[in-house]
């Protein structure tokens, strides 16, 4: 997509977990991998546990955990999931020019 | 109160071993389950049915639970879209914040903060200065599944987070979840999403919250997703039927574990005064019964009576159009008004203004009782809702009004409302109910055609105490007002018809003209009426005549009498002369005989030879 492409284009995520389930764990190394290997040096993440701040849970809109937001590029998108699917993944973040592959 | 407070003392027994107890550390059940022996029966529903229960305040439902939804558990609200579910909803939370004490979190996955503290404001409801006194919550959960992408394995940790961390900052003791079905459409793994669900039923358990969780009916489910399956404690269905393009809501406990519950179908009214269920049941027969006559504001009707209607009875009176149903009805009402006492006037077909004008016409003037607020209008037009309502309504207004009389006019037009068997039903819970309340109900009933015809439309004649027809007899070219008492139960009444006279000042019965000429009624009475005064004079003059002729021959005879008295005096006297005239004569020839007998003897004496 074009957002890819764009100069500025770095990646703001934020991805909300519930303290060291499983699940949690898992989100966190699957989403660092991706963009490690989709954008190197271009995104910028920041985990937070939700146990740890519980007011954001309703700020944030939060539902579903492990949560994936993606605030820029435009449009805003939510993963949600221990993020295990790359292909909708990367389809949620906009990387997957070949969704077929 | 007193009762149960001597019931503690005892079980608290001497203070002695009591404190024994407690320093033995006996276990606290032992005397907690003595004091509930202890206990008067029936001094709370809660104590007696071992359920803790959380108050509405919702009017009539409480009653319908014996006391509420089940305290610390979740309850389920179904019905089907615009039947009130998200006020009920918010009623409960609203009235645990002010009335009981208990903030509440309204987590809403429909409508945002604001326009739910909007929507409910036409309720009455200020939410926002509860919001602002941190005794309500609400949090609008935006599922957009638009904007979500799933990803894998998840949870709803997060919303539990959220649930949690909104309990907790107000120390709430109320939940409500509305709609929590809205999660299926935006969210894909319903499989996640079930068991999900059931644990976060469990964990509102174990947080001892009263939760209120709403669901939309499914087809042939109450609920779409089946969320009966896990909130089994309480189920309450909410109706919004349609019958002839009229709504009637409705409500039903479809379950309530652990308690009793009434358990059919009541009607209940949202409206600018909040929500209300109308436990309308029969009410049994038993009822208080009053030996009191009050009037029925017709005097000469009363005297029918024998002295007016009995307190609390219900009276139907039945007339053709025009026959002065109203009429009838705004005597009684303003009668009792007068006499201090609170009425309510329902009018089903005219508009109060109207009937105000109408009756000042025929001088009564309802409005002084209006502005003191004696005498209470309530104008609806029947078609305007379902008879449920219609019942529903005229429920409130009388448990809040608590009036001593009633006037319904007109039952009949009811039918518009509604069958013939569902106006039955319906009218016969008014009258089982003003009866149990001891309210006195005068209700009209327009009938039509022949009059000998006294079936009533609706058919409730069995359940009426008095029963007055009116109806205009044809005779001469000309209609005329009649009345008759079809029956007046436990009092000793006229059978005579009367004529209904309207007059410039109320209303007026007289007796009707029973004569050689048969019954008659109107011009036709007041012409054998002038043709008897006629009459009544000419023989008056003929007296006159025959006394005057009188007077003359006694004083004609009366002179003769005279007459003959003083003849009779005349030869008296004349009598009593001629007897005294002859005692003279007697004496005098005795005394001449004496004379002459001394005469003779002295010359016998100087004759000697």
């Amino acid at each position: 997509m074009i957002d890819k492409a764009a100069p500025d284009g770095d990646f703001v995520l934020r991805l909300y977990v519930t303290g060291h389930t499983p699940k949690s764990v898992r989100a966190v190394q699957n989403v660092t991998k991706l963009c490690d290997q989709h954008l190197p040096g271009h995104y910028n993440l920041e985990v937070i546990d939700v146990y740890q701040q519980p007011e954001l849970a309703a700020e944030q809109q939060l539902v579903a955990a492990p949560t994936l937001v993606k605030l820029l590029p435009l449009p805003m998108r939510r993963l949600v999931g221990d993020m295990s699917d790359t292909v909708r993944v990367l389809a949620g973040l906009g990387l997957n020019e070949s969704p077929a592959e | 109160m007193l009762r149960s407070a001597v019931g503690t003392g005892r079980a608290k027994g001497p203070p002695d071993k009591f404190a024994a107890e407690l320093t033995d550390g006996a276990p606290p059940a032992r005397g907690f389950r003595d004091r509930r022996i202890m206990k008067p029966q029936g001094s709370r529903a809660v104590a007696a049915q071992g359920i803790a229960k959380a108050p509405t305040g919702i009017k009539g439902l409480d009653e319908l639970t014996n006391g509420g939804l089940p305290a610390g558990r979740p309850t389920l609200i179904c019905g089907a879209a615009g039947c009130g579910k998200t006020l009920f909803a918010v009623t409960f939370l609203r009235n645990g914040a002010v009335k009981y004490g208990e903030p509440g979190v309204f987590m809403s996955f429909e409508e945002r903060a604001g326009d739910l503290v909007n929507n409910v404001a036409s309720l009455g409801y200020d939410l926002g200065d509860l919001i602002d006194s941190g005794k309500l919550k609400i949090d609008h959960v935006r599922i957009d599944r638009g904007e979500i992408e799933e990803t894998g394995e998840y949870d709803l940790e997060g919303l539990f987070i959220r649930l949690g961390h909104a309990i907790d900052s107000i120390g709430a003791k109320r939940v409500v979840l509305d709609t929590i079905e809205s999660l299926f459409s935006g969210l894909s793994n319903t499989a996640i999403l079930r068991s999900e669900l059931r644990r976060l039923f469990e964990w509102l358990k174990d947080k001892g919250v009263t939760a209120v969780i709403t669901g939309e009916r499914g087809d042939g489910a109450l609920t779409r997703q089946g969320l009966e399956e896990y909130v089994s404690d309480c189920v309450i269905l909410l109706d919004n039927r349609v019958t002839d393009q009229l709504v009637t809501r409705r409500l039903r406990v479809v379950k309530y574990r652990g308690s009793s519950h009434g358990s059919n179908e009541y009607p209940f009214l949202i409206d600018d005064q909040g929500i209300s269920v109308l436990p309308v049941t029969s009410t049994g027969l038993n009822h208080d019964v009053s030996d009191e006559r009050i009037s029925s504001g017709i005097p000469d009707l009363d005297q029918m009576l024998g002295g007016g209607y009995f307190r609390g009875s219900t009276v139907l009176v039945s007339g053709m159009a025009g026959a002065g149903k109203t009429s009838a009805g705004a005597h009684f009402a303003l009668a009792a008004a007068q006499r201090g006492e609170r009425v309510i006037f329902f009018a089903l077909e005219e508009s109060p203004q109207q009937i105000i004008r109408n009756m000042r016409s025929i001088g009564l003037d309802l409005q002084p009782a209006v502005d003191k607020g004696t005498l209470r209008f309530l104008a609806n037009r029947p078609s305007l809702y379902g008879l449920e309502t219609h019942l529903a309504r005229m429920h409130r207004e009388v448990e809040e009004i608590e009036p001593a009389a009633v006037v319904v006019d007109p039952l009949s037009s009811l039918l518009a409302a509604g069958t013939t068997g569902d106006v039955h039903a319906m009218v016969l819970r008014l009258i089982d109910f003003l009866k149990a309340r001891g309210v006195t109900a005068v209700m009209s009933n327009l009938t039509h055609g022949n009059v000998e015809n006294a079936l009533t439309d609706i058919q409730v004649s069995s359940l009426i105490d008095t029963w007055l027809l009116l109806y205009n007899r044809e005779a001469n070219g000309e209609h005329n007002r009649q009345l008759y008492l079809i029956k007046s139960r436990g009092m000793a009444h006229s059978n005579q018809v009367r004529e209904f006279h309207i007059t410039n000042d109320g209303v007026r019965l007289r007796d009707m003209y029973v004569g050689p000429e048969g019954v008659l009624t109107g011009t036709a009475r007041l012409q054998q009426e002038a043709r008897d005064e006629a009459e009544r004079t000419s023989r008056g003059q003929e007296l006159e005549h025959k006394t005057r002729e009188f007077e003359r021959v006694r004083r004609q005879i009366t002179g003769q009498i005279d007459e003959l008295a003083a003849q009779l005096a005349e030869r008296e006297a004349e009598l009593r002369l001629l007897k005294s005239e002859g005692t003279t004569r007697e004496t005098r020839i005795v005394d001449n005989r004496t004379k002459m007998g001394k005469q003779r003897g002295t010359e016998r004496k100087r004759a000697p030879a």
